[in-house]
């Protein structure tokens, strides 16, 4: 009877042990990446410093390149090693992450909203927007259409988008921000189109979400279902992943066509005030996310699409980027907290779209 | 001829009993009681609002349409497989058996993935189908196979040993009596089975109710037509609506709840006839 | 349930009399159905992973999967995997042990209760430690304080996992040793041998084939799982990323092939999971057929 208990607590405590140690464990894993181990071994090296960016789904291939520029121009500037570990995924759902706790040093969204979703959360100050030049927008992009080869369906502006012969491919506005852009745009459109009649942009608005066959939660779903399920006539992209997309699968697949109207979007970045200040890395996640204004910076974010703001480096790529008439965030919809409350807020326009018999 | 209970000389009650507790909640009853606390932080007429939103209720619809289409497809071909698994001989047929278990093992993601390719109008099946305009990636039908994979081995895996252990002077008797084969099935074999099959259609049920990683692949996500609960779960999440995440969860762990309870008093109902009888 | 059922094959077909079974041509249009629908349904989508996985040649094949983050990401499921299947082995014998071989109130409320995560939802499992653990959660900001960090690491990755994992080797167990009751253990006891002594030399040797078969679903379904792992991850490159989670991730990178071929290595995880059980069922009955025939 007792050897049996002693044997059984024994096992039990292991486990527990093991359980906690895991926990311990990992929990170590994760949270000392502020100043681990030391650097090259240079004469006044730094220790190495490890960044997390929480980013949105279409920005991998520019951090990607970026990452390695600035882990160059930092060794170079400070002596001091940089490694910077990349999480992506739809905005909203990776804002909601780091308000939950993933402890990322800087975010780099595709809208204001989620970063302003953290900063009610406390992790981000207010004035945030204020901290960086251009709204802490370092690059730019736009919505375009991304269509068949030859355009088939001679697909140009907006309102061929209702055609009843034409079928839309975008992302859910609700999970994605791309698609929130693209949103925007089109009811931008319809508005002007309608003398700023809001009831005939909200029938227009309708009518096009008619034509979405498949509503995908993210930007990069949406542009497998067009790409390689090969479904719809016309899919509502990021200016960068258009591009992405002849890159990738051939410029004989597709075409790229710049409606008449758009709207400018101005994906922002921003430090996490809470984060930086507890691992000790502000200074090099500023420096980080400063860097991307640079001029070498920009030709990175040129050659992945985005538009640069630097004028030298924007001049330069001039023809890469169509000249098209915007609308922006602050001149056409007040803010993005404006926004997202009429159009994306739970029984928003956009809930009403799908509201059987409205 | 199980444990006579009070008087049992065997040890170790308190300890595995104990210890069986205790882990349950931590792992699951704790975490589980955190959506209830959850929730408690919303009036009752918020909580009724963010589970019956026109949408929500489209959800649970598309979830449950689908997953009790996909049980009743299996019920009658999860029964099918097992029959030839059971009765017959053919070549290969271990491997067959092995197979049945494949949506046990294979990822749900990787399932979902490689059915999205396979049904979408490009895939092997799907363009069989696109110039007969029968879509089945994005659709509900989509959905409805996605859940067939996933809840197949419940059925066959819960008719199987039955079938084995089906008592063959019963099915004898009946033929001596001169009842047709198909009689013989109908009157004497399928009552056997009932429970079974009933259990095995409430297993794959409740797995579908809440299939997340095989189905959102394939679904095309349309609110109101094909987006399923669990999604919306998610797209709760992701606008920070943490009450109406919550709510929608706790909707679908009663129903879980509900499910098993009735899995389990079928179960215990069918093993207690069999002891008896 | 899961695995409750463990079918190892009599051949019930070789000592069926003609009468009691159905005409050739029956018989042949009804496995020909039953295989067409496996094939269909189960089969192919296998092909297709590895169809795809291979579709540019083996080189680009290899590169894939041993590639930088993809080994990483095959770590990091190997070590949740090798927490959260002993921790479970362990409880699942300790609940089948406390519900098989005693009587007591409340046994099917808690038989119920086992079985709870495994009805959940997967997006749920992960909710349930969002709200727990996350910084907005219930112990969230005491987790702050301490720094301990639980979710978007791998304590929140193994937990996730052994909920969803958490019924497959008690539900394996338990059945099979209520079916094998007590008198054996009673005897021993009798006989005056200790607790864990009687469980060892008798109960375990009844079981193991039983618990192995539990033991490899439960792997199985830690290495594979994707919805609730996927909210607790945070996603990280190369530190939280599961094999599943790295499959989506290649998947949304345009990386179709190699998205296919870490798919397939899951897959092949799943056919080695087959034949291992397979292997088990064999034995067992192998066993059974052999007491079987020393009792009779």
């Amino acid at each position: 009877m007792k050897s049996w208990r002693i044997a059984a607590r024994t096992t039990m405590f292991a486990a527990l042990v093991a359980l906690l140690t895991a926990c311990g464990a990992g929990g170590n894993g994760g949270g000392s990446n502020g100043g681990s181990s030391s650097g090259s071994g240079g004469k006044d090296s730094l220790p190495s410093v490890e960044l997390l960016n929480v980013s949105y789904d279409p920005t991998r291939e520019l951090y990607e390149a970026y990452n390695q520029l600035f882990a160059d121009y930092w060794l170079k500037e400070k002596g001091q090693k940089v490694t910077i570990k990349q999480s992506h995924g739809g905005s909203g759902k990776q804002a909601r992450s780091v308000i939950d706790g993933l402890e990322a040093d800087v975010v780099t969204l595709a809208l204001g909203y989620d970063i302003d979703a953290i900063a009610d959360a406390g992790l981000i100050s207010p004035d945030w927007q204020s901290k960086f030049d251009l709204n802490s927008s370092p690059y730019t992009s736009t919505i375009v259409f991304l269509v068949r080869e030859g355009n088939p369906k001679n697909i140009l502006d907006w309102n061929d988008l209702i055609r009843d012969d034409v079928e839309v491919i975008t992302p859910n506005p609700k999970t994605s921000g791309g698609a929130r852009w693209n949103y925007l745009a089109a009811w931008g459109y319809a508005l002007r189109q309608n003398g700023g009649d809001e009831e005939a942009a909200r029938a227009f608005m309708k009518e096009l979400f008619r034509h979405v066959p498949v509503l995908d939660s993210g930007a990069r779903g949406a542009t497998t279902t067009f790409v390689e399920r090969q479904i719809g006539d016309v899919l509502l992209a990021w200016e960068n992943e258009a591009f992405l997309a002849l890159k990738e699968f051939g410029e004989d697949k597709f075409d790229i066509v710049t409606p008449s109207l758009s709207i400018l979007a101005e994906p922002p970045v921003a430090v996490v005030d809470k984060v930086v200040d507890k691992r000790g890395t502000r200074e090099v996640a500023e420096a980080y996310l400063g860097y991307l204004y640079s001029e070498e910076a920009q030709k990175v974010i040129a050659e992945n699409f985005y538009r640069p703001t630097h004028p030298a480096v924007a001049e330069q790529y001039r023809d890469r980027f169509v000249e098209v008439e915007f609308l922006t965030i602050d001149n056409d919809f007040g803010s993005w907290r404006e926004a997202q409350e009429k159009h994306f807020a739970d029984g928003g326009y956009f809930d009403q779209i799908y509201q059987p018999g409205s | 001829m199980k444990g006579s209970g009070k008087a049992s000389v065997l040890p170790g009650f308190g300890l595995s009993l104990g210890f069986t507790v205790l882990y349950l909640s931590l792992i699951v009853i704790i975490p589980l009681a955190s959506v209830l606390i959850k929730t408690a932080g919303m009036s009752f007429s918020e909580f009724w609002a963010a589970v019956t939103n026109a949408r929500v209720l489209a959800a649970y619809k598309i979830s449950f349409l689908t997953a009790l289409l996909a049980a009743a497809v299996n019920v009658v071909f999860g029964l099918l497989v097992a029959w030839v698994l059971v009765r017959y001989r053919f070549p290969g047929k271990r491997l067959v058996d092995s197979i049945v278990d494949l949506p046990f093992a294979l990822p749900t993601a990787v399932a979902g993935i490689a059915l999205t390719s396979i049904y979408a109008p490009t895939g092997w099946i799907g363009s069989l189908f696109e110039p007969l305009g029968i879509k089945i990636a994005y659709t509900p039908i989509g959905i409805t196979i996605a859940l067939i994979f996933i809840g197949l081995p419940f059925v066959v895996r819960t008719v199987q040993p039955v079938l084995q252990d089906l008592d063959q002077d019963v099915e004898e008797a009946a033929v001596m009596l001169g009842a047709y084969r198909w009689r013989t099935f109908r009157k004497v074999i399928l009552p056997e089975l009932a429970a079974p099959l009933m259990t095995g259609f409430a297993l794959a049920f409740a797995r579908g109710i809440g299939e997340y990683g095989s189905v959102v692949f394939i679904s095309g996500n349309m609110p109101m037509k094909t987006e399923i609960a669990p999604l919306l779960i998610m797209t709760k999440l992701e606008q920070f609506d943490y009450e109406g995440a919550t709510a929608i969860a706790l909707v679908m762990l009663i129903i879980s709840f509900a499910l098993l309870l009735v899995i389990n008093y079928m179960q215990w109902r069918y093993s207690r006839r069999l002891k008896t009888g | 349930m899961a695995g409750a059922i463990h079918a190892e094959l009599r051949d019930a077909a070789s000592d069926r009399p003609a009468h009691a079974t159905e005409s050739r041509g029956v018989r042949i249009a009804l496995i020909a159905v039953a295989l067409l629908f496996l094939g269909l349904i189960i089969v192919l989508p296998l092909i297709s992973v590895i169809v795809e996985a291979l579709s540019q040649g083996w080189r680009v094949y290899v590169a894939s999967i041993t590639e930088k983050d993809a080994l990483s990401a095959l770590r990091l499921t190997l070590l949740t995997a090798a927490i959260a299947v002993p921790l479970n082995t362990l409880f699942g014998v300790a609940a089948a042990w406390a519900i098989a071989k005693f009587d007591f109130r409340g046994k099917n409320v808690l038989v119920t209760l086992i079985d709870l995560p495994f009805a959940v939802s997967p997006v749920i499992s992960g909710l349930i430690f969002v709200l727990l653990f996350g910084a907005q959660g219930l112990l969230g900001p005491w987790l702050a304080a301490h720094d301990v960090k639980i979710i978007f690491a791998l304590p929140g990755i193994v937990l996730a996992t052994i909920f969803v994992t958490f019924p497959f080797v008690a539900r394996e167990l338990i059945p099979l040793m209520q079916a094998q009751g007590v008198e054996e253990e009673e005897a021993a006891a009798t006989l005056g041998a200790k607790g864990w002594r009687i469980f060892w030399r008798v109960t375990l040797p009844n079981i193991k084939w039983g618990l192995l078969y539990g033991v490899i679903l439960c792997n199985a379904r830690a290495m594979g799982e994707f919805g609730a792992v996927s909210v607790v991850s945070g996603h990280i490159r190369g530190q939280t990323n599961t094999l599943p989670l790295h499959v989506e991730i290649l998947y949304n990178e345009y990386q179709f092939t190699a998205s296919f071929a870490v798919a397939s290595l899951l897959a092949l995880l799943a056919l080695v999971t087959l034949v291992v059980k397979a292997i088990v069922e064999w034995k067992s009955g192998q066993r059974r057929t052999d007491t079987e025939g020393g009792a009779g």
